[in-house]
């Protein structure tokens, strides 16, 4: 007993907090709260500030340039008897319901298409992913021009193909419109499904489908019982992604329709930022904007608790 | 894995879809290239087969060099994702250290609120961070957007690395510890090292999201000489209804190139951080 309490007692005396500044600089938790301190102080003032400076705003009638006047629920009341903004409202549902299922089921065929041995599959995937990855705006440009109303490359093809002069106008009839952002942002996003599906196909050890063969599943059973359930965790995880930023995309369509024709295209963010920036209208935009937050609340919720790292 | 065992297999399940993919993939690039080497004649001729260059020229890249800011776009595009991604590097360590090595009360909510707070999209903060930017007086200097993309960054790479930090043995820091290294000196000169890795997959990531911003440089920036790659392109190339197509492909493919070579570089690292479940899409 006191061969032991001798080597103990200066453990516990060189761990006493108090001892002395460096000591106390030593505990984990004054040190992990002084490390993280700039980098808390730096969000709360640029996202936390921001965000209920918002609310702030949005309860405000507020020029831009002039002082802003309380004016309660009123800039929601103006939503909700808008039609433009329900129509902006199916518009954003429409679009990232869309484009999610036509990115996870095209994703799903990449990943499965790639998923065999072949030469040069790395430079394949690495072009493959070059949507993803070139600036957002730069490649909405170029779909600009594929689909211009008078030299569309796209209707080239299908004058060629017999389909009648001058072929359809992709960006000026409001249903085509919808069609072009959803299949462009598909375009944009399924690299991203396909590459991340692909490395949760990886993960699925062969001797499972070598399992299931002997057990007589046919491909597709095997596909159905083995692979997709496998893959469930991953897709969940780049399903809530691509939801949370499609919900709230802006750039694609400010670049390609800015919201037209007639608010066929109009997202919320788009429309939040015609309403602040283009007319001025600061506390009805945050308004706007506002109108996201039920739906990413819930979202962001989801993704948090789902890809917690404990 | 399943291989095809006939050659028609192997198209019909291999070459057909991969092939399509690729096509559809990288067909808008090689129509911007296409569409910036032509003569406007050629360009605006509907009886022309547009698929080749029948008579390639430089003109809309010349044009593009001397008579628009293309260059200074491309600088400042350049100071705002270096310095943006070095702020966001060390905040970024600043929160995922001690989240990924340390024990203390409200470490759990701390992890929490990062995911969240990278998880907001910009479009939510955009209003009130334009009326800030303009009380600070900072509209119209990169500083705007310097500032404000480290809010979508420092959360982006805390979390990354968080993920990276846990897959370090801690035998190291333990042994630098009993030593008697303090706390700081043990997290640079022991631990900080061992996570190249990590730093290049979250740098290469920030580095292409602040070269992809664009609402926040929009709204911040509406003078030429401030202004970053894809505003310019969209505000300047874009005068009223004239489009300037060559000239806009040209730029869309310049501007894209910086990204697809730091990519092409850290390919490897860049699927890696894709797939470990962290990034956004």
């Amino acid at each position: 007993m006191t061969i032991r309490s001798e080597p103990l007692a200066g453990i516990v005396r060189r761990r006493r907090p108090t001892a002395s500044l460096s000591g106390w600089l030593d505990r984990e938790a004054v040190f992990s709260w002084l490390m993280m301190a700039p980098p808390l102080l730096f969000l709360a003032a640029l996202v936390g500030y921001p965000f209920c400076y918002g609310i702030l705003l949005s309860l405000q009638d507020r020029p831009v340039a002039h002082a802003g006047t309380f004016v309660g629920l009123k800039n929601f009341v103006t939503n909700f008897n808008d039609p433009v903004f329900w129509r902006v409202t199916a518009n954003t549902f429409i679009y990232t319901i869309a484009a999610t299922l036509l990115k996870m089921v095209g994703g799903l065929a990449l990943a499965l298409a790639m998923n065999q041995q072949f030469p040069l599959k790395n430079p394949v995937r690495a072009l493959l992913l070059l949507p993803f990855i070139v600036p957002t705006v730069l490649s909405t440009v170029a779909w600009m021009w594929i689909l211009d109303p008078a030299f569309s490359v796209l209707n080239w093809f299908l004058i060629a193909v017999g389909v009648p002069k001058p072929g359809p106008s992709w960006l000026g009839n409001p249903v085509l419109a919808m069609g072009s952002i959803i299949v462009i942002n598909t375009w944009r996003g399924l690299p991203f499904y396909g590459i991340t599906l692909l490395a949760g196909l990886q993960t699925v050890p062969p001797e499972l489908y070598e399992a299931a063969t002997i057990d007589g599943a046919s491909a597709w059973q095997r596909f159905r019982f083995v692979t997709l359930p496998l893959l469930q965790p991953i897709t969940l995880i780049v399903t809530l992604f691509s939801v949370i930023f499609t919900f709230a995309d802006f750039q694609l369509v400010y670049v390609l329709t800015h919201g037209g024709p007639q608010n066929a295209t109009q997202l919320f963010a788009t429309y939040a930022f015609d309403i602040a920036m283009g007319a001025g209208q600061l506390g009805h935009g945050a308004s706007i904007a506002l109108a996201m937050f039920p739906a990413l609340a819930l979202l962001i919720l989801a993704l948090t608790i789902y890809m917690r790292r404990g | 894995m399943v291989t095809g065992h006939g050659p028609v297999e192997r198209v019909v399940r291999l070459w057909l879809p991969v092939g399509f993919f690729l096509i559809v993939a990288l067909f808008p690039f090689y129509w911007m290239a296409v569409t910036s080497l032509k003569p406007n004649a050629e360009l605006y001729n509907r009886n022309v087969m547009p698929l080749v260059v029948h008579h390639p020229t430089l003109k809309h890249y010349i044009d593009l060099l001397t008579q628009t800011s293309f260059l200074l776009w491309t600088w400042n595009t350049m100071v705002v994702a270096i310095v943006s991604t070095a702020i966001s590097l060390v905040l970024g360590v600043m929160l995922a250290y001690p989240l990924a090595r340390m024990r203390f009360a409200g470490a759990g909510l701390i992890a929490m609120t990062v995911a969240a707070i990278y998880l907001v999209p910009q479009p939510l903060l955009f209003i009130p961070l334009a009326d800030l930017i303009n009380r600070l007086g900072l509209g119209n200097t990169l500083s705007a957007v310097i500032l404000t993309y480290p809010t979508m960054l420092v959360p982006f790479c805390a979390w990354l690395l968080l993920g990276y930090f846990k897959t370090v043995p801690k035998e190291l820091e333990e042994a630098a510890r009993i030593d008697g290294a303090g706390r700081l000196q043990t997290m640079r000169r022991i631990f900080l090292p061992l996570c190249t890795p990590g730093f290049i997959s979250a740098g290469i990531f920030a580095f292409t999201l602040s070269q992809n911003e664009f609402l926040y440089a929009l709204i911040f920036l509406t003078k030429s000489a401030v202004r970053t790659v894809p505003v310019g392109v969209i505000a300047e190339l874009i005068r009223g209804d004239v489009f300037y197509w060559g000239q806009l492909m040209a730029g869309a493919l310049l501007g894209s190139i910086p990204v697809a070579i730091i990519y092409s570089f850290f390919v490897e690292h860049y699927v890696a951080g894709l797939t470990s479940g962290s990034v956004k899409g």
